[in-house]
């Protein structure tokens, strides 16, 4: 990509005259003045190759014309260039004619056949009848790179674009050409599959059939697909995708190129994960995450058993209506759109008057923390000088982000300072490595900002500080005095750590660097959205506290919580206590995503109450007195926010399964039930209601969402962000079928409320609504690690035991299984080595478990992945030795060998 | 004819059985060269070489001196020798790693010194296991005595000098090919503009690329004055070059001769050179590597000049000059020539990638009495995809000019035995079988 610049250059394009950025390349420019140039090898988001010579064209130069790729060159000023003589013409075509050589005539069975550039290019100007009379080359066909993709090496036209995406996009260099001649082919190397996140890309770009991907193989053809723009809740990056099905079921995503989010680029999980919608409904357990929930249930005589909606919505309101407010609550919320969270905030907080409502399960960050601090977008991120990541892995945790950032580093314009504590997805590229053991955020921080006296502190560590003076002098260089151009990834890098630790290193890093901005990398689906409309103790929808709430909500809202209610892990502790005695539990998974095993077990068991509301089964469904049905990711509409606060559009591709509802409709029964009315008569309905009293969503109307303007989705609060059309970006990117770019969208013709766009997002004290104000920071005590224990860090892995991955069969067998990760140094200490297994001994418990060397885990810790069962077993294995109620969690290890 | 009594400028030693010892080197006026350029400035070694007018003796037949003027601006960062001599016929670097690796090693040094870089690299054709054993003796001498390595004779300047050997590829012979498998890439040529070594070469910086007997050259033309070599040959085309001579002829091997003095007819047929065609007579030669458009018997006159060849149509190329006499089934000729271009094709451009193999398939089934009266079309108009206009210099649809290479042979055997081509396809088999 050529680097942006206002300066211009004009040259002559086929005899009339067109201004191009200075650096573009002949055939962007070109594009962008309505001729397009045939290519199969370039590709916008990634750097000229110039291999396939299909975009030859004539340019003169000093000893008369010559073919350039114009992928490649620049347009120059005063240049001309033709791109429709005879000598293009015939260069082109036989470039075409080359390609189609050996490439097999296997169109009516392969998966492309219908939407491939190839076939297009050959349609369109190819020749009628092969020259060709020679044996093709032959081989297997296919082989498998990885357990998702596949590859036809008989298609494959060389263009290179797959391993320049694995090399370049996503520093995994990980399949390369073999051989010579009309020879090369893709290879992997020996003993290496292709295993990555985002092997799914290569086969979106691929421009023939060669790479397939075994959710989609022979599932359907383009032209019977249907599509509709979505964005995926895979995760909180929002990237935009296209949702294509065949006969009601949904057959396959693609990503779809916007400048602001993701460049066109998917995860694998993001990709494939659709797979679950798909499982039989009936045919697993209630506990089981494959078993779709179709129907009404209500516990009868100590069964669940299938009701009608009225029934359960009866059931239901009555234990709500006849609980006293503080004696309910709700837990979870990140799965839902923002119309579902607005919905169920509006029954709980304002019908039934609780304030115990937590979108986050104990594994999060404050969230007067999350929405007060000044955010930044993902482009400003990927943007800026210095990055600061505070974070968990983002590769496990938001995949397409990490390619955002990763790309600024990789191309040396910016600087990350990776503070993680964990193995890190920017080992490779950051500047500056202080990995800061769980407790010691504060402290890395403050030495960081240029407290010497927090130097001495990390020192007293029995391994002395794991970094050294030049690489804290080098850090603070990069950061500078006040901050600017600092962004900050600020999320929770082990879960076995208390929160508070890295919600002070924040407040810290924004009190020394005000010119700051953060990204909260808060991973799970719709949370971002769930916390905007006030899914959390003290908040009302729109970024406000519950004081600061629109008094106009009163029109919606018949009561109003007086007290302050109870965070998950609080409410769990109630239930076990007898205090909460009706729990609804919104989409979440408490025995796999809450970090404290015991306490969910003796809250689920306990005789409070839950109402699941649920798109697949769970051990929270199967202990539930009521479960309610609901549509989730590609059977619904609405809207959802990401974590930079962007609102994009949900399509609904596909009719939710059995009687399942969208929450929105189920909350509207229910408040009916109980006496009250919610003016909701459509999802427009919904949004529109967000747009009024969510202060922070002001003007954010349907009509503004379905414009042109904001189909890369729109930054709330409106005005921090200019809106814009969307770019073309690379036409035979979702190939044959139309566009995805302009799909149920016109113009925005109404007024936006808040006029001016700031130049950057710094600007949320701006904003004309009072947000939530930022937490004072407390005093923590550096926690003394015990000589003999090593720390407990435990991160999230993309492939793991939740719903998403273990719905979808194709991603379930690429989860691995837990392991102890320490330092050499440690395993020596102890005397033992990779592969044997150890005993680990927490407070609360102990585990045996498989170790293993691992050189980027700090001395001193040992990490075991959240959510991850041991070989063969499906549990959390790490749970056996967390323990929400301390602040960080040492073990101490034996061998066992 | 006679010979003309032109001093044997790099061969010198090649007389001796022991030309590749030390103490042959030494003994024979080893590291003279190097020594007094090294009491003279870099420019006026650099003058020396321009004055010489010395010619690249890779294959494009650019002068030195001015490759290493267009640097004379920037810092040159790295001085690269291409010793990836693969080329069918092509065997003259062969002879001077093998025989006489010190006198190399002097060259490079001289031109380290001239262009004040510091770091050299000697890319050797893998195949070559004698020549790489010598050339790395030759370097492990010359830092035993203090003629590589820090402040050379107390010179000052210090060269280090690493020896790379190529894993068996055609392609890393181009330049550019050769900068990224030094890189430790896959050997891909790169695109230019922009990446001429010059501008943006080994890991980005500027870099000289110069031949290997370009490099052998040096001492001799330092120690004797440009001038001296700028009066042998005429022309453009001074001092002497090696002509490796192959086919068809009684004495194939490397000579050493005065440029233009001597034609192609006396490289072929004088007694003391290649002795004659000993079945037949000529029917057709390769003037300068199997990418040059061929020449005829009428044509043997030419004198082995750069430009003289060039004026001709073809070029003198890496100086390798292949003789076929009258037996020579001129279909299986090109198809050969083709499968070699075919296997070593890079594959990164399609014309030549697909290209090459189809060309080869379709000469497969030519000689083999296979072929229909289109593949002559067929094969020409191919060849036209991949150098439009099939002139020489050629043009080409392709990065580099491997491609454009492909079609020299095909379009000489076309042009000139189309007969033969058609007894091909008549009689349906190879009338030469």
């Amino acid at each position: 990509m050529p680097e942006s610049t206002n300066e211009t250059v004009t040259f002559t394009l086929d005899g009339r005259e067109v201004v191009a950025k200075k650096g573009e390349a002949i055939i962007a420019a070109a594009e962008r003045a309505g001729t397009y140039i045939p290519r199969f090898c370039y590709h916008p988001r990634m750097e000229a190759s110039g291999n396939c010579r299909m975009c030859l064209v004539e340019v003169e130069g000093p000893r008369g014309s010559t073919l350039m790729p114009s992928c490649f060159v620049a347009a120059g000023e005063g240049m001309n260039v033709c791109t429709n003589s005879d000598k293009v013409k015939k260069a082109q075509d036989g470039v075409l004619e080359f390609l189609l050589s050996n490439h097999p005539l296997d169109c009516p069975v392969c998966d492309k056949g219908g939407e491939c550039p190839l076939q297009d290019q050959t349609l369109l100007h190819g020749p009628g009848e092969t020259r060709f009379v020679e044996e093709k080359r032959h081989y297997e066909k296919p082989i498998a790179l990885s357990e998702l993709v596949l590859l036809d090496r008989e298609r494959c036209i060389q263009c290179g674009r797959c391993t320049r995406f694995a090399d370049e996009i996503a520093g995994e260099p990980l399949i390369d050409f073999a051989g010579r001649g009309d020879r090369v082919e893709v290879s992997t190397f020996p003993g290496e599959p292709f295993s990555s996140y985002y092997s799914g890309n290569t086969v979106q770009i691929c421009p023939v059939g060669a790479l397939t991907a075994t959710p989609y193989r022979f599932a359907a053809r383009p032209w019977d697909l249907d599509q509709v723009e979505s964005t995926c809740t895979g995760c909180a990056t929002g990237c935009r995708v296209a949702v294509q099905s065949s006969q009601g079921r949904v057959t396959r995503l693609l990503g779809v190129d916007t400048d602001t989010v993701n460049h066109g680029w998917l995860c694998d999980k993001g990709r494939f994960a659709f797979e679950g919608l798909n499982a039989d409904g009936d045919d697993f357990e209630l506990s089981d995450p494959r078993r779709r929930i179709t129907s009404p249930m209500v516990r009868t005589n100590g069964e669940l058993v299938a009701v009608s909606w009225s029934e359960a919505i009866s059931r239901a309101a009555s234990l709500l209506g006849e609980t006293a407010p503080e004696s309910v609550g709700a837990i979870g919320g990140a799965s839902l759109t923002n119309e579902g969270a607005f919905a169920w905030t509006s029954l709980l907080k304002g019908v039934l008057g609780t304030d115990s409502v937590d979108a986050q399960l104990g594994d999060g960050l404050d969230p007067s923390l999350v929405l007060g601090l000044p955010r930044a977008t993902i482009n400003e991120a990927a943007d800026a000088c210095t990055l600061i990541v505070l974070s968990g892995d983002l590769r496990e945790e938001l995949p397409v982000l990490f390619l955002r950032l990763r790309a600024g580093a990789a191309t040396k314009k910016a600087s990350i300072i990776d503070l993680s504590n964990g193995s890190s997805c920017f080992d490779k590229v950051a500047a500056v490595r202080l990995p800061a053991r769980p407790g010691d955020a504060p402290q890395v921080v403050a030495a960081l900002t240029g407290d010497d006296e927090a130097m001495k502190v990390l020192a007293r560590h029995p391994e002395g500080a794991t970094f050294d003076a030049d690489a804290i002098a080098k850090a603070r260089h990069l950061v500078g005095s006040d901050g600017t151009g600092v962004v900050v990834v600020i999320g929770r890098s082990s879960l076995a750590e208390d929160a508070a630790f890295v919600e002070d290193a924040a407040l810290a890093l924004h009190q020394a660097l005000p010119k700051a901005t953060f990204l909260p990398a808060l991973r799970r689906a719709n949370v971002h959205g769930a916390l905007d409309m006030g899914m959390s103790p003290g908040l009302a929808p729109g970024r406000v506290s519950m004081e600061d709430a629109a008094s106009s909500l009163s029109a919606l809202w018949t009561k109003k919580p007086t007290s302050t209610g109870r965070t998950t892990l609080e409410q769990l502790r109630a239930m076990d206590q007898g205090a909460q005695r009706v729990t609804v539990v919104l989409g979440a998974d408490l025995g796999a995503d809450v970090p404290d095993a015991d306490l969910v077990q003796r809250a689920l068991s306990s005789d409070a109450a839950i109402i699941a509301v649920a798109g697949n089964g769970s051990t929270t469904v199967a202990a539930a007195e009521v479960v309610l049905p609901a549509a989730i990711s590609h059977e619904r509409g609405g809207t959802t926010t990401n974590l930079e606060g962007r609102v994009s559009r949900l399509g609904q591709k596909v009719v939710a399964p059995g009687d399942a509802w969208e929450d929105w409709m189920m909350v509207t029964e229910l408040a009916h039930e109980l006496g009250t009315t919610l003016p909701f008569g459509s999802l427009d309905d919904v949004t529109n209601a967000i747009a009024v009293y969510a202060p922070s969503h002001h003007g954010l109307t349907t009509s503004l969402l379905a414009s042109s303007q904001a189909s890369d989705g729109v930054v709330v609060p409106l005005g921090t962000e200019t809106l814009h059309e969307r770019k073309a970006a690379d036409p035979m990117a979702i190939p044959g079928l139309a566009s995805a770019d302009h799909i149920g969208l016109g113009a925005f013709t109404g007024s936006i409320t808040s006029e001016t766009p700031s130049e950057s997002n710094q600007g949320a004290s701006e904003v004309a609504f009072s947000q939530v104000r930022l937490p004072e920071r407390r005093a923590l005590n550096a926690v003394v690690p015990d000589g003999y224990a090593l720390r407990l860090v435990s991160g999230r892995k993309l492939y793991d035991l939740g719903t998403a991955v273990s719905a979808s069969p194709a991603l379930a067998a690429l989860a691995a299984p837990a392991v102890a990760k320490v330092n050499a140094y440690d395993l020596d200490r102890i005397g033992a080595h990779s592969g044997d297994r150890v005993r680990l001994r927490s407070q609360k418990g102990t585990m045996i478990i498989a170790v293993e060397s691992d050189a980027h885990v700090a001395r001193g810790t040992v990490a075991i992945d959240f959510n991850v069962g041991q070989a063969g077993e499906t549990t959390n294995a790490v749970l056996a030795l967390l323990d929400s109620s301390v602040a960080v969690v040492d073990v101490r290890m034996e061998s066992l060998s | 004819m006679s010979l003309t009594d032109a001093p044997k400028i790099i061969t010198a030693r090649a007389q001796y059985d022991d030309s590749h010892t030390l103490e042959r080197f030494l003994a024979t006026g080893g590291n003279d060269g190097l020594k007094k350029a090294l009491t003279m400035t870099p420019e006026a070694v650099q003058a020396e070489v321009d004055a010489a007018s010395l010619l690249g003796r890779g294959g494009a037949g650019f002068p030195a001196g001015r490759k290493w003027a267009m640097l004379r601006k920037a810092d040159v960062s790295y001085l690269v020798v291409n010793g990836d001599e693969s080329e069918p016929a092509t065997f003259k670097d062969h002879l001077l790693v093998e025989r006489d690796a010190h006198q190399l090693v002097e060259g490079v040094t001289i031109a380290s010194y001239a262009l004040q870089v510091n770091q050299a690299f000697i890319f050797l054709r893998g195949e070559f296991a004698l020549g790489l054993e010598r050339v790395q003796e030759a370097i492990n001498d010359a830092y035993k005595t203090g003629a590589l390595g820090t402040n050379i004779f107390g010179s000052g300047f210090s060269l280090d000098i690493v020896v790379h050997p190529g894993a068996g590829a055609y392609i890393c012979g181009e330049e550019t090919a050769l900068l990224e498998a030094l890189e430790g890439k896959r050997g891909y040529p790169r695109i230019k503009p922009p990446f001429f070594p010059a501008a943006i070469g080994l890991y980005g910086e500027p870099t000289v690329v110069n031949n290997v007997e370009t490099m052998s050259n040096l001492p001799w033309i330092v120690l004797n004055g440009g001038a001296a070599f700028a009066a042998l040959g005429a022309g453009r085309s001074t001092g002497t070059r090696l002509f490796a001579l192959s086919g068809h002829v009684r004495n194939p091997g490397v000579y050493e001769l005065e440029m233009v003095k001597h034609t192609f007819r006396d490289l072929i047929f004088s007694p003391e050179l290649g002795g004659g065609v000993p079945n037949g007579d000529v029917k057709a030669i390769i003037p300068g590597g199997v990418s040059a458009p061929w020449f005829y018997p009428e044509q043997l006159d030419i004198p082995l000049g750069q430009d003289e060849v060039a004026e001709q149509g073809s070029m003198l190329g890496s100086g390798s000059i292949v003789v076929m006499d009258t037996n020579t089934c001129m279909v299986r000729a090109a198809w050969r020539i083709t499968k070699f271009f075919s296997r070593e094709s890079c594959g990164q451009c399609t014309p030549c990638r697909e290209g090459s193999g189809w060309l080869e398939r379709v000469l497969w089934r030519l000689e083999n009495g296979q072929g229909r009266m289109e593949d002559l079309d067929l094969l020409l108009d191919l060849c036209d995809n991949i150098a439009p206009g099939l002139g020489w210099p050629p043009q080409q649809t392709t990065i580099c000019v491997l491609g454009p290479s492909i079609p020299s042979s095909i379009h000489s055997a076309i042009s000139r035995f189309r007969d033969e081509f058609l007894a091909h396809i008549t009689q349906g088999k190879c009338p030469h079988a």
